[in-house]
């Protein structure tokens, strides 16, 4: 751990009234830590799959707001989901214990990898059953990518957290709750090995009139979804591994399918169908949801890539800023199409753009560490980001993408109208990604200035 | 224009070449056929032309049964009250400030309410009901909706007779468009700010 991860674990609103102390009191931290060798009297540990510092205690957090937050009794429904803590993130990796996840069913499988098969099927010339031991003989691929749920950063994920904090009426969930992970916090990014998908359509060889694929899994309510071929054709992998270890249960264990850049609920966990077809089949997940309602009662479907997005994950939400002086404003770009080439930094409101450094190598479709000096001269002020990839698509504010979707009006990106332009808004639950500007109050607080403001 | 037309005089033997090159081989020969047995387990995700319907039929009278047995609890008793997603009503609603979504005013399938309750309902028991039960159900809640009589049979054939008031509400119409490159939506270059 390094000391200016240490720093930022500090500034979390957790210690909020000992924030004003924290700056100067650092070195004597430091050297408090000293006599700590009374921990090493701790019983020694099994050390053979390693864990955290005890004193580590970043976690995934639960979608608030559900019915069951707010209904007691409720039968067990799906597990939900579990959000990824950007606010606590460092380069660009996100490891597999913190990925998040969207739970369909109402229980985690538990699949034995010896029983477990992989079926190829449809429109082809030979249909394929493949065990995971087959899988493996096959030549494989290592390739970073994130995964992004569609309705990452919708509006609606905002209401619910509100609501949620509401119910609860806890202190404690209050100050644990934060917008960078609560409202963005379904996008992470792994290192995914597998097999390429089109080389397993290969061997089973696809027919001439085939254009879309249905890829189904083992989970209790059986998730699916149509893929068009020419995607299956191209990067998608059959992955068995995640950040050099097997997929984790709750990432799909023991397959999963990776589909770059395209939508979350492409990548279906669990794998164990892929059959070959010429229409889509129009699914739950493809019509009832994960389609996005205009002003004009048309709702758009079939979108899958994610546009150009990117965050300051520090400071954000959760952070609070002992004092003026030298801070790294330190973020998050990615883009469901190609690489991302360049992410701009305002610190006054948008008026002024800054390039901001970007970590190398980087990588297509995967998040891009970027990181720019700021001398915070304490007054209030917001920060953002915003990206551009390698076509030239540059991420919008959120006028810019009410506009994409029809929506005439001119709301100001942050002010006090941002929040009935959102009661008021057409339903941009999918494909969200507005610049997200940060307010810096002169006490240090930072507070999300897109959703409320 | 030269090239068009030259497409037109292929001779018919370079394009049964040009079939005969695209049909691949297996190049590593890894894995087996399916049984029948898993294929019959396996194929079951329901598609718009129902191929894979299985055998059996169902109408609204005992849909409601099913419906008060299975589904009441967490749908409410008339489909409306919640707390999971409402099913019932909201036809007219779509293109208001508050459009209720449900299979009836929203949905542009009914292979796709069937195959969804047959595979993953109910929570807790997914893929517990019998096919007689699902087209039973699916009967009810299309009857309720408005959309057939409460007389209506349904079976693999009458149901993709079903037509569903929001058929047409979805863009692009023919979702082939988005296959090309997985990107049809707006060019997010529009979004380009005015000075950079």
């Amino acid at each position: 751990m390094n000391s200016r991860n240490a720093n930022r674990r500090g500034f979390l609103k957790r210690g909020a009234a000992l924030a004003g102390l924290a700056v100067g009191a650092m070195p004597f931290a430091r050297a408090q830590s000293l006599p700590g060798a009374a921990a090493d009297e701790r019983p020694p540990k099994d050390l053979s799959y390693g864990e955290r510092s005890r004193f580590e205690n970043s976690v995934r957090t639960v979608t608030l707001g559900g019915p069951r937050d707010i209904i007691p009794g409720l039968p067990a429904g799906e597990m939900g989901q579990r959000l990824t803590p950007l606010q606590d993130s460092t380069g660009i990796i996100t490891p597999s214990s913190l990925h998040f996840m969207t739970g369909r069913g109402s229980r985690l499988p538990d699949i034995d990898p010896r029983e477990h098969r992989l079926m190829i099927h449809g429109m082809v010339d030979r249909p394929l059953v493949f065990t995971m031991e087959e899988l493996k003989r096959l030549p494989s691929v290592s390739r970073i990518h994130f995964i992004e749920c569609a309705g990452n950063s919708g509006m609606s994920h905002y209401k619910a957290m509100v609501k949620g904090i509401e119910v609860a009426n806890s202190p404690a969930l209050t100050k644990s709750t934060f917008v960078i992970q609560q409202v963005h916090g379904r996008v992470s990014t792994s290192e995914w090995t597998g097999v390429l998908l089109s080389v397993l359509l290969k061997e089973a060889g696809v027919q001439k009139n085939a254009s879309w694929l249905v890829a189904e899994g083992a989970d209790s309510n059986r998730h699916s979804k149509s893929i068009p071929l020419e995607k299956g054709m191209d990067d998608v992998i059959v992955a068995y591994s995640q950040n050099g270890e097997a997929v984790r249960p709750e990432q799909g264990y023991p397959l999963r399918l990776v589909v770059p850049g395209w939508e979350g609920v492409s990548n279906v966990k669990y794998l164990r169908s892929i059959k070959v077809v010429d229409t889509p089949y129009y699914l739950k997940v493809e019509t009832a949801n994960y389609t996005n309602m205009t002003p004009d009662g048309k709702a758009s479907w079939y979108e899958f890539q994610v546009g150009p997005k990117s965050l300051i994950t520090f400071p954000s939400d959760a952070h609070q800023l002992p004092g003026r002086g030298l801070f790294e404003i330190s973020g998050l770009a990615w883009s469901g199409r190609g690489a991302i080439s360049r992410v701009e930094v305002s610190t006054n409101g948008g008026k002024t753009w800054k390039d901001a450094q970007l970590q190398r190598p980087v990588f297509r479709k995967a998040f891009t560490r970027f990181r720019l000096g700021w001398n915070w001269d304490g007054e209030e002020t917001l920060i953002q980001s915003r990206c551009t990839n390698e076509f030239g698509d540059v991420q919008p504010t959120m006028r810019q993408l009410g506009k994409l979707w029809g929506d005439k009006r001119e709301p100001p990106i942050a002010g006090s109208d941002v929040e009935n332009f959102w009661q008021t808004a057409p339903i941009m639950e999918f494909f969200s990604n507005p610049i997200q500007p940060w307010r810096v109050g002169r006490d240090g607080s930072v507070q999300d200035a897109l959703y409320k403001s | 224009m030269r090239f068009i037309r030259a497409s037109l005089f292929l001779p018919a033997t370079v394009l049964a070449m040009c079939g005969a090159a695209m049909a691949q081989s297996p190049t590593y020969k890894v894995g087996r056929p399916p049984t029948e047995a898993e294929l019959r387990a396996w194929d079951n995700v329901v598609g718009p032309d129902g191929k894979e319907l299985p055998q059996g039929s169902g109408g609204a009278k005992e849909g409601a049964k099913v419906y008060a047995d299975k589904c009441s609890f967490c749908h409410g008793q008339n489909g409306t009250e919640g707390p999971a997603p409402r099913l019932i009503g909201g036809v007219d609603s779509l293109s208001t400030r508050n459009p209720v979504l449900t299979l009836g005013s929203f949905w542009p399938y009914a292979t796709t309410v069937w195959d969804y309750i047959n595979r993953s309902m109910p929570r807790d028991a997914e893929g517990s009901l019998t096919p007689d039960q699902v087209y039973a159900v699916t009967a009810y809640l299309l009857y309720k909706n408005d959309i057939i009589k409460e007389t209506d049979v349904l079976d693999a054939k009458t149901l993709l007779k079903v037509q569903m008031p929001n058929r047409f509400g979805f863009f692009p119409a023919k979702p082939e468009a988005a296959a090309k490159n997985g990107n049809w939506k707006p060019n997010w270059n529009q979004a380009k700010p005015a000075s950079r």
